[in-house]
């Protein structure tokens, strides 16, 4: 994985000392609210209903074990002992004080970890792959080219202050688990038929009110380009996108507005003047940051795991584990392990400062020391032994870490709603946990199949709900929380964004509501192998209106 | 317009400024010292262009932030000084536009940053190719002559350290 250098050592360390001197001019009134906001926002720090919020840029989602132990350090002794990880793979603390946010940035300093960049209207943490440099189905692992992106863009001196903010996600398989297409630039590296590197190019993705799939700009932009291109793109972004409604403010708005002929024609024009700030990549610098994601020294093994097979005859609770959280490693005799944060009734994305330890130690023995967070808010173990799977599964278990939900209608993804959001119009962390435990019973989950449920508290949907099979927003109807149900949304190569299936439902009947959809879907299904999803695109919404609203 | 006392910020320190604002309604000064420096909008340069080309003195052009290159592509080489003005520090298209001018339109006179020109966008500022600063704020104008502007290292760029240590 990345190995930070001295460089990366001295910027966060100048940072935190810019950062101290900042609170110290808020604390002291000489920096009003206003003036500080912008600012706080910059290194992640978020005022929230009850407190600050501190929101940790981890990226890529990549984590080292000792990187995770610091997190879980922060939690005790700053936080309530607990942290949450969100939808852009980052770790946020909901109940820091403002005053003690220099001394927590300077602990993650200690681990190469900063906040820079999570907020504000810059270029965002950027996100990619959770199974990068593992998944069988991987064509070009991503991470050094976020890793590129994530050093092009950090602090970039002309993209600091744009329109609104801007997210970039990095692919390199088959199966797009990173949801470029609903990114401000989405990328998916691959190969042409000589074996160079390209990158397709996405651009204006989003979700938020105004939900759009991004479109291709490049179908094959070489290697070499990667900056040069994303340069142009934000320039022309940057000028031309729209200030005077934030609202309207994303890139999305302006591809929108403009047309994808237009933007495109801007966005090579620019390209062309190949600016001189961002000279081509060099092939010795991509090759210096591809060596520090060297896959570790897998050990030649044969692909049957004997000792695996051995103890899943006798145990239920693993072989459930192993047949829903362990996906297909590109080594032979490996597997990659996804650790559900959803435990039945728990609180989406939630750890505890000990589960964080536990999850360091269990990286440190089983998994090269390596830990990723995923989009979906789930932990993953990159490079486990099929035949360490049982003494994986039981050291989770023991931690509260072992729900074999991965994929399934318990595995929900949530944002914080009112619970903590200030922006929020509706709780969503209480649906999801009535959702779950009314879901709780594991076979009844393994029989509905893979179905994928996200939530949000309001329309800024930061639960992505629109790309949910099943999609649920939280909206406030003359004080009352109220929630809408869209179907048919997905993430990945078959982006779609969801429709509204009707009028929305009571805070105690949106349980329900869920409950019909699922009934519905059982009974219309051709056979166990079509999903939700499949079945839903099959039928439409039809019977499902009918169904939930029947008797209205 | 500056309506509020500036000082210049340039090669690391303070300087005297000679430059002259000219409002679009006003006429040229009559009696500027010859080695003056003239200041007018795109709108005033654009349309009284035959007699500004033929203006002896130093000329600037001023950019509003929402000002775009437009029909300025060819006429750059006639400013000594290209100032851009952030109207709001939040609003960066300023410092696109100093890409512009700098790598696509080829401009090698002076830039400077001009309206709400603070303390923490000076780093960026300086690296993002503006020479000099024209600086209202008090507080930021105190924390340059204390030192007090933390520097930031960063990739891919000139470093920040290498700008103001170029600069002193």
């Amino acid at each position: 994985m990345y190995r930070y250098d001295e460089f990366d050592h001295s910027f966060v360390a100048a940072r935190v000392a810019e950062f101290r001197d900042q609170v110290q001019r808020r604390l002291s009134g000489e920096l009003t609210e206003d003036q500080f906001k912008p600012l706080r926002l910059m290194n992640g720090v978020y005022l929230q209903l009850h407190a600050y919020m501190l929101r940790i840029a981890i990226p890529y989602g990549v984590l080292s074990s000792r990187q995770l132990r610091k997190l879980a350090h922060i939690g005790r002794v700053y936080d309530r002992s607990s942290g949450h990880f969100t939808t852009r793979q980052n770790l946020q603390f909901n109940w820091v004080r403002l005053a003690d946010i220099p001394d927590i940035l300077a602990e993650l300093a200690e681990v190469e970890m900063h906040a820079i960049q999570t907020s504000g209207n810059c270029i965002r943490n950027v996100t990619a792959d959770h199974f990068a440099g593992a998944a069988a189905d991987e064509t070009v692992d991503p991470r050094p080219y976020a890793e590129l992106l994530r050093q092009w863009s950090s602090l970039h001196p002309e993209f600091t202050f744009l329109p609104r903010k801007f997210k970039l996600a990095v692919t390199g398989a088959s199966v797009d688990r990173a949801a470029i297409q609903v990114h401000d630039i989405g990328l998916e590296v691959k190969r042409n038929a000589g074996g160079e590197i390209g990158f397709a190019v996405y651009v204006g993705g989003g979700q938020g009110r105004t939900p759009m799939i991004a479109k291709k700009l490049r179908d094959f932009l070489p290697e070499r380009d990667l900056l040069a291109y994303c340069e142009a793109i934000l320039r022309v972004y940057n000028l031309e996108g729209r200030r005077d409604n934030k609202y309207k403010a994303r890139i999305k708005i302006l591809v929108h507005e403009k047309g994808l002929e237009e933007i495109a024609a801007a966005v090579e024009a620019e390209f062309a003047a190949r600016p001189v700030a961002t000279a081509a990549l060099g092939e010795a610098e991509i090759a210096r940051i591809a060596a520090y994601f060297a896959p570790p020294e897998f050990a030649s093994l044969p692909k049957h795991a004997a000792t695996l097979e051995a103890a899943q005859a006798n145990d239920e609770a693993l072989r459930r584990f192993v047949a829903r959280n362990v996906s297909a490693h590109k080594a032979p005799g490996y597997g990659v392990v996804t650790v559900s944060l959803k435990p039945i009734g728990g609180i989406p994305g939630d750890a505890s400062s000990d589960q964080m330890d536990a999850l360091a130690d269990i990286a440190e023995r089983w998994s090269f020391d390596e830990l990723r967070v995923s989009h979906a808010q789930n932990i993953v173990l990159p490079h486990v032994r099929l035949d360490d799977l049982p003494q994986v599964h039981a050291a989770l278990a023991a931690a509260g870490l072992a729900t074999p939900n991965d994929g399934l209608v318990t595995d929900i993804i949530a944002c914080p709603g009112l619970d903590y959001c200030a922006l929020a119009n509706a709780r969503s962390i209480p649906v999801a946990q009535e959702i779950s435990q009314r879901f709780a019973d594991l076979d009844r989950q393994a029989m509905i199949g893979e179905l994928k449920l996200k939530i949000s508290g309001c329309i800024n949907a930061c639960g992505h709900h629109h790309v949910g099979h099943i999609g649920i927003l939280g909206v406030d109807r003359q004080g009352e929380e109220f929630y809408q149900i869209t179907l048919g949304g997905a993430e990945g190569a078959d982006c779609a964004i969801g429709e509204q299936v009707g009028p929305g439902f009571a805070a105690d009947k949106i349980t329900d509501a869920v409950e019909t959809l699922i009934e519905t879907y059982l009974k219309l299904r051709r056979d166990p192998g079509e999903r939700f999803l499949d079945a839903y695109r099959r039928v439409g919404l039809g019977p499902f209106q009918e169904a939930l609203y029947a008797d209205a | 317009m500056p309506t509020l006392e500036t000082e210049l910020y340039r090669g690391g320190r303070f300087v005297a400024d000679d430059a002259l604002y000219i409002a679009d309604d006003a006429p040229l000064p009559v009696n500027a010292p010859a080695n003056a420096l003239v200041i007018v909008s795109k709108k005033r340069y654009l349309s009284a262009r035959s007699t500004l080309d033929a203006w002896q003195g130093r000329l600037g052009l001023v950019l509003e932030t929402a000002d775009t290159l437009a029909e300025l592509e060819n006429t750059l080489d006639r400013f000594a000084t290209v100032v851009l003005r952030f109207a709001r520090y939040a609003d960066g298209r300023p410092y696109s536009l100093a890409q512009r001018l700098r790598h696509r339109l080829g401009y090698r006179g002076e830039l400077r940053a001009a309206g709400d020109v603070l303390q923490d966008q000076i780093v960026f500022m300086l690296r993002g190719g503006f020479d000099a600063l024209e600086i209202a704020h008090v507080g930021t104008r105190a924390a340059l002559r204390a030192n007090r502007i933390v520097v930031v290292p960063t990739r891919g760029v000139a470093p920040a350290a290498q700008v103001l240590e170029a600069a002193e």
